[in-house]
């Protein structure tokens, strides 16, 4: 397993026709005849895994009652990715200039299946941009010219749909522009990004359902270009625009909620925001207090018409797609969204007393299945 | 047929042979043969083409939850043909820390105990779900938390008084009416003997459905269906071989023919008992038994009706027997030699009855209160099935006997009747016990 992905994460950048369908379904075969029995010392590692739980919480009645949470530890080195480093992972493409002045961003996706650890000891056949699960998160600025090279590694026929502005051929569904890439073919998607804005991307062959649950989705965020604004709102067009010194006031984290379908039976048994369900409650995320933060929020949960976030003891301002530069939403601690929509948050822990900030789905069964973790606010 | 014998043996002599092959040579062609068979198929995978890349087949069967004062304990089975590992456990709905042991992996028919700290709710139900490390789930449902009974001398003895209240003391109940019954005379005796036989006839259909009950939740490997219908087969085969055994030993005298068919009717019953006691046992210790008194006393009505059964054949034919009938049923040893029975049976024996068709719904209801195993019950409830079925042979038999001799129609207006009142009287009292 590890071998082969450490292979891939190099590929990442070529061409990945050549390993095509053989190398997904070796994985798969290999992950299968793996065994992950989550030791034999079960209790002593779940006991050093919630440690931290137990201190935030002061509770003893909670170990007599038993914890909530998964046993053991996720081997995110073979998933190949990481949740805690994945927050802050942008692909902001091969930039270049076209001649007419325009910043071309050239970007390589490949889609191919996956068997991905989604919770300690819990594989799922995933299907994957990039071997990853949300796939890579594609930042650039508004009015730049995107050119996506879709190669198809899987077994099964692929798109990449965005949710942007864009002619229809571009649109990436089945029957209109290239529709389908059957595995082995690939494709070139070209657009001018438009509006600004949190958006996402995901496969939309059809079955609809299952190619978007399997792990095809990723976010797709477009910085407003200060030169389009005026006046106060060119500051703030800086302040979110990644190549202004503006924005590195804000500690950006990008976070696609999303759920699996671990038994195929129409209902998620595992949710979470970037895949491994309780990733940030066993591995809080690290934040200092005076730095504002901006999270990027996009859901892609299936099955379920919802999905929400809540953050405990704060507030936050609320940009609902993004594609404003003021808040649609003022001094609000709880969200909602459909699947495909998506936000911006920004919120700040200043002048808080450090600690274990708590955050998660306010569905109580979202995040007792996965979707919650930790803000460690130190000073 | 001995000389043909002979003859075949001789000619098998000339023209084969094998005969000149040693036994132990002729033994070992056929288990060499089934050797090499089994190492191609375990070294040469020649079925490689059909199982190449199918996900493993995984079959976790939740065999029992105890609910504990912290918390659950699940036993669980792998009733699958491969190994299954349990990655994690949700419950109601949410991710919970737990222990396996004694390994996370289960071998085919292998076995693991999941003890789950919880702070469960008294009285209300939980949801308990196992994820494999491929993602797929098996439930198990709580359907009402309170404490599981844990052999202790009080539950024991708790245990066993449910027993006796609903097979001990509605059989002896029921037995009361005997001297009533006598004092009915003859002209009654086919219609309380078709009563019995409606009586093992509802019987006869709870103890399958029951026994299919449990039988679907046993894991496929174990095979429920088919070990209930053995079960009632050898039972049945059993019974037929002691019964004709007895008709040597006890001969023709009808007080022991009658008490024989009595034993019979109580054994059976019994069995039946053995079964209700299970499933008693185990609603009161998974909490089901809410009901609580009002379930006890359904099953004392609805079990009173057993005592009558086992005791009408004890019910003696008044009638002298006329000459001319006497000759003529003298040859075979025909039961309708009963009728010159005016004595009633001794006391012990009435409470020896009572006993053989109550006591096992106490051992009955121990076992399911505190040692519940699925495929012990469905092999009992098999049991029950193939006894009452034999008992329902022999006092038809009896019936057809009275009637021959009485000539009388067998199912005539009274026997329908006497059928029909005693499968109502179950129906309608079964309705206090179930849910």
């Amino acid at each position: 397993m590890k071998i082969f992905d450490r292979n891939l994460s190099n590929i990442s950048r070529r061409d990945f026709l050549k390993m095509a369908m053989g190398g997904g379904l070796a994985v798969t075969g290999l992950a299968a005849t793996e065994n992950i029995a989550p030791s034999k010392d079960v209790s002593a590692k779940s006991d050093g895994d919630n440690n931290i739980i137990n201190e935030s919480q002061e509770s003893t009645s909670q170990n007599h009652h038993g914890r909530p949470g998964t046993v053991g530890q996720v081997d995110h080195s073979a998933n190949g990715f990481d949740p805690l480093t994945l927050l802050y992972e942008w692909d902001f493409g091969q930039v270049s200039q076209l001649p007419s002045g325009q910043t071309l961003r050239e970007y390589h996706i490949a889609a191919y299946d996956k068997e991905i650890e989604i919770a300690p000891g819990i594989f799922f056949p995933a299907w994957t941009y990039n071997g990853r699960v949300p796939g890579p998160s594609l930042r650039c600025v508004e009015g730049d010219r995107i050119r996506i090279k879709f190669v198809n590694a899987g077994s099964h026929p692929h798109t990449i749909h965005f949710h942007g502005i864009h002619a229809a051929r571009m649109d990436g569904i089945p029957g209109v522009g290239a529709g389908e890439i059957m595995p082995g073919d690939e494709t070139i998607y070209e657009f001018d990004a438009f509006p600004f804005g949190c958006h996402l991307y995901h496969c939309h062959s059809n079955p609809l359902k299952r190619h978007i649950h399997k792990g095809l989705y990723g976010a797709f965020v477009i910085d407003p270009d200060p030169a389009r604004h005026q006046g106060e709102d060119e500051q703030i067009a800086r302040q979110r625009n990644h190549q202004f010194p503006e924005s590195d006031e804000y500690n950006e984290m990008v976070m696609v909620m999303n759920g699996f379908d671990t038994n195929f039976d129409g209902d998620n048994e595992v949710y979470a925001a970037n895949s491994i369900a309780f990733a940030y409650m066993k591995e809080p995320i690290k934040i200092k207090r005076d730095q504002i933060q901006r999270l990027y929020l996009v859901n892609i949960t299936e099955f379920d018409p919802i999905n929400s976030m809540h953050i405990h003891a704060n507030f936050f301002d609320y940009y609902d797609h993004g594609t404003t530069l003021k808040p649609t939403l003022k001094t609000v601690d709880t969200i909602m969204q459909c699947q495909a929509q998506r936000g911006i948050l920004e919120f700040s822990f200043k002048d808080f007393e450090p600690g274990l900030y708590m955050f998660h789905a306010h569905q109580s069964e979202f995040a007792e299945l996965g979707w919650m973790g930790f803000f460690e606010v130190s000073e | 047929m001995k000389p043909g014998e002979d003859i075949t043996t001789a000619s098998e002599k000339k023209s084969n042979p094998s005969r000149n092959i040693p036994l132990w040579v002729s033994v070992l062609i056929p288990v060499l043969a089934i050797g090499l068979m089994l190492l191609l198929f375990a070294y040469g995978n020649p079925l490689s083409l059909f199982t190449a890349n199918l996900p493993p087949i995984e079959d976790i069967n939740v065999e029992r939850i105890r609910v504990v004062e912290d918390g659950f304990e699940v036993t669980l089975v792998n009733g699958g043909p491969d190994p299954v590992t349990i990655a994690q456990v949700i419950v109601d709905d949410a991710y919970w820390n737990y222990q396996i042991s004694p390994s996370p992996t289960l071998p085919r028919l292998g076995r693991a105990k999941v003890d789950i700290p919880y702070p469960w709710v008294e009285n209300e139900p939980h949801a308990i779900v196992l994820v494999t490390s491929t993602g797929t789930t098996f439930e198990g449902e709580v359907p009402v938390a309170t404490t599981t009974p844990t052999p202790g001398v009080r539950e024991f003895l708790a245990y066993g008084l449910l027993g006796i209240y609903v097979g001990i003391i509605p059989v002896g109940l029921g037995m009361l009416f005997y001297p009533a019954m006598r004092k009915m005379g003859r002209k009654w005796l086919g219609a309380l003997l078709s009563l019995t036989v409606g009586l093992l006839v509802f019987l006869l259909v709870d103890t399958m459905l029951e026994a299919l009950e449990i039988a679907n939740e046993l894991p496929g490997v174990f095979q429920g269906i088919p070990l209930i219908l053995i079960a009632a087969l050898l039972t049945w085969l059993l019974l037929l071989a002691l019964s004709s055994q007895r008709k040597k030993s006890i001969g023709s005298d009808p007080a022991r023919q009658a008490i024989y068919l009595s034993t019979m009717i109580a054994l059976g019953i019994g069995l039946h008992n053995l079964g209700e006691g299970l499933a008693i046992g185990v609603a009161f210790s998974i909490g089901e038994a809410a009901l609580g008194s009002f379930l006890v006393i359904g099953f004392m009505l609805h079990n009173i009706t057993e005592g009558v059964g086992i005791v009408a054949p004890l019910v003696p034919g008044k009638k002298k027997p006329n000459p001319g009938e006497e000759q003529s049923n003298a040859k075979d040893s025909d039961p309708t030699k009963e009728r010159q029975v005016t004595k009633s049976p001794r006391l012990r024996i009435f409470i020896g009855l009572t006993l053989l068709a109550g006591a096992p719904a106490i051992l009955g209801s121990w076992i399911g209160g505190f040692a519940f195993s699925p495929i012990l019950a469905v092999l009992f409830l098999g049991i029950g099935v193939g006894a009452i079925w034999q008992v329902i042979v022999e006092v038809v038999s009896l019936l057809r006997s009275y009637s021959k001799r009485d000539g009388t129609p067998f199912i005539s207006w009274m026997n329908l009747g006497g059928f029909v009142v005693g499968i109502a009287i179950m129906y309608l009292t079964a309705f206090l016990v179930k849910f």
